[in-house]
């Protein structure tokens, strides 16, 4: 019988319910505030506010980033207001919305992780922390510490060791096999993984020689990596039991289905933001509309339902 | 759809800066000189709001390549429609030119913080180099009644660009060309020493407003800073967002200033020249 109720999009990310999957990347929607005069944030599944470090951080000099065939490189450095300034100027701000506000957090040092992790401990409006584990655009810490598992998983206990929040641990694709990071990030307690961060490229100026880019090299997003992303999806939800979410080149809300059937929990849009800066609430719209055409009661029921014995 | 800003102010008890995204009008799209166009969009809210200085973002297309919004200063507004120029330099650029008359590009505006008005009493020198005269022609609109001084430069006689072209009132401009094939032969900030030489016995009475490639800016911040001339230029820098969020179009800050980096597209683009450091420009 054709259920005529409006379907369910709320999605569970291991203790976290949103009330849709969908949420916005790290990096891409500032502190929230920068899109409020023009997306109604209380829509959104949650917002990952930029990376925060103990410390403010500059970031990398100019140019920081260099448009690519269906993509960008950039190279911002993690440029941040620090965790302090934060607490006190931006969450009160994001306390009033009715979504979930996740802290992606970025240390130098195993020890940095943790002491941010302290300085989150109990805070109210903060729903749960994404550890960037994946940042390819630092010299210390970031990427190094994710391409390692050992390192992985002592990172992601640190955090849960002076944490009473769900912790999402954000993977780096720049690795040879993602799954073997994934495992040992579950092992060590993660309650979810999030992926994938950017992937590191280059590009060079024929005229010049040099660098398009002042730090030489930067993350690539865009839909141009979203197959690569699709894939490395697949693989980590076939290996892990905890939920995954899926990154990476999302512009619509085929593309963010793409990812659910390959077998992500939730979403998060990066890229899309500079592009339509309503495109998170656009995929909300477009993936309920499908939910309703399809007769799908839930839109959880979608992950992992890839169709892999097709007879034609 | 827009959201209201007076209640996103009862939101978050802040308030918000004016913009929106939209489709808009293209009600022309013409070459004004060899790699020169125009485009007049209509949008009644950003010709409404919009301040000189401030600047849109347009979607060229609606493929995934080329990926990014496009930055433009506003040059001018007439009625409900607003005005840019653009050079065609890549691949966003030239498929701007063939955009037809009637279509419809979304566009993000109006953005950033535009050039502070001076009181009066002050004579404002509009300093553009190329295509940065873009801006200025918008200030120029605005500051109508009032005497200025309009200084613009251009590689050679075939790229002047003229208020004729744009369609708004005649001014009164002084043009150099670095070839000397029409006014003025060199930089525009060599034509403008002769207007600090002109004033110098009260060259604080000058209020500079510069726009164009980055060693102009730099020579210009040089030649009014050690005056006390006060000089507000308009950078640009690749920019993915153009409202504050990526971070990407980071400039120099001045050693005085707080920060390392200001954002072009939030802090600017349009800043004070102290504020900057040139060195790193």
């Amino acid at each position: 019988m054709r259920n005529f109720s409006a379907p369910d999009l709320h999605v569970k990310i291991g203790p976290l319910e949103l009330k849709n999957p969908v949420m916005t990347a790290s990096g891409t929607f500032g502190y929230g505030r920068e899109y409020a005069p023009l997306v109604d944030l209380n829509k959104l599944g949650a917002i990952v506010v930029k990376g925060l470090s103990l410390k403010p951080r500059a970031g990398n000099p100019p140019p920081r980033i260099v448009e690519t065939p269906c993509g960008m490189l950039n190279a911002i450095g993690l440029a941040n207001i620090g965790i302090e300034t934060f607490l006190e100027e931006k969450l009160p701000e994001l306390r009033g919305l009715d979504t979930h506000v996740i802290v992606n957090i970025y240390g130098h040092h195993i020890d940095e992780y943790g002491e941010l992790a302290a300085a989150l401990k109990g805070v109210e409006g903060v729903s749960a922390i994404e550890v960037n584990i994946s940042c390819p655009n630092v010299e210390q810490g970031g990427m190094a510490f994710g391409i390692d598992p050992a390192m992985s998983a002592k990172v992601t206990e640190s955090v849960l060791d002076r944490t009473d929040k769900p912790v999402i641990v954000k993977l780096s694709p720049n690795v040879t096999d993602i799954r073997v990071i994934a495992r040992a990030v579950e092992e060590a307690g993660a309650h979810a993984l999030s992926l994938i961060n950017t992937l590191t490229g280059m590009v060079i100026d024929v005229e010049t020689r040099t660098p398009m880019l002042a730090n030489m090299t930067g993350g690539l997003s865009g839909p141009a990596i979203r197959p690569i992303a699709v894939h490395m999806v697949y693989q980590v939800a076939q290996t892990v039991k905890i939920p995954v979410i899926g990154i990476g080149g999302i512009m619509d809300w085929r593309d963010a289905m793409e990812f659910l059937i390959a077998g992500a929990r939730a979403v998060q849009v990066g890229t899309a933001n500079f592009i339509n800066p309503r495109a998170t609430l656009d995929i909300v719209e477009g993936l309920r509309r499908f939910c309703v055409e399809k007769d799908i009661d839930r839109i959880g029921d979608v992950t992992g339902s890839l169709v892999t014995n097709k007879k034609l | 759809m827009k959201i209201k800003i007076s209640s996103l102010k009862a939101l978050y008890g802040i308030s918000f800066p004016m913009m929106i995204e939209q489709r808009a009008e293209i009600v022309s799209n013409q070459p004004v000189t060899r790699y020169t166009w125009l485009m007049g969009l209509r949008s009644l809210e950003i010709a409404g709001e919009a301040k000189p200085g401030q600047f849109v973002m347009l979607r060229v297309g609606d493929g995934l390549d080329p990926l990014l919004r496009r930055p433009f200063s506003i040059c001018g507004t007439r009625d409900d429609v607003f005005l840019i120029l653009y050079r065609v330099v890549g691949k966003g650029t030239a498929l701007m030119t063939r955009l037809a008359e009637r279509a419809e590009i979304s566009v993000l505006g109006p953005l950033g913080r535009g050039f502070g008005l001076s009181e009066e009493g002050v004579l404002p020198v509009l300093l553009g180099g190329g295509i940065g005269v873009a801006p200025l022609f918008f200030l120029a609109q605005e500051l109508t009644g009032r005497d200025l001084r309009f200084l613009m430069g251009f590689p050679t006689a075939a790229e002047i660009i003229t208020t004729e072209h744009l369609g708004l009132a005649p001014l009164s401009v002084s043009v150099s060309t670095d070839d000397g094939s029409r006014g003025f032969g060199g930089f525009v900030t060599d034509l403008f020493k002769g207007d600090l030489e002109a004033y110098s016995s009260k060259a604080e009475s000058l209020a500079v407003f510069a726009c164009g490639p980055k060693p102009m800016l730099k020579a210009a911040a040089a030649m009014t800073m050690g005056r006390g001339i006060s000089c507000q230029v308009s950078l640009e820098a690749n920019m993915a967002c153009g409202l504050g969020a990526c971070q990407g179009c980071a400039v120099p800050a001045d050693r005085e200033q707080e920060r390392a980096y200001f954002h072009v597209c939030q802090d600017g683009p349009v800043f004070p020249a102290e504020a900057i450091d040139w060195s790193g420009i």
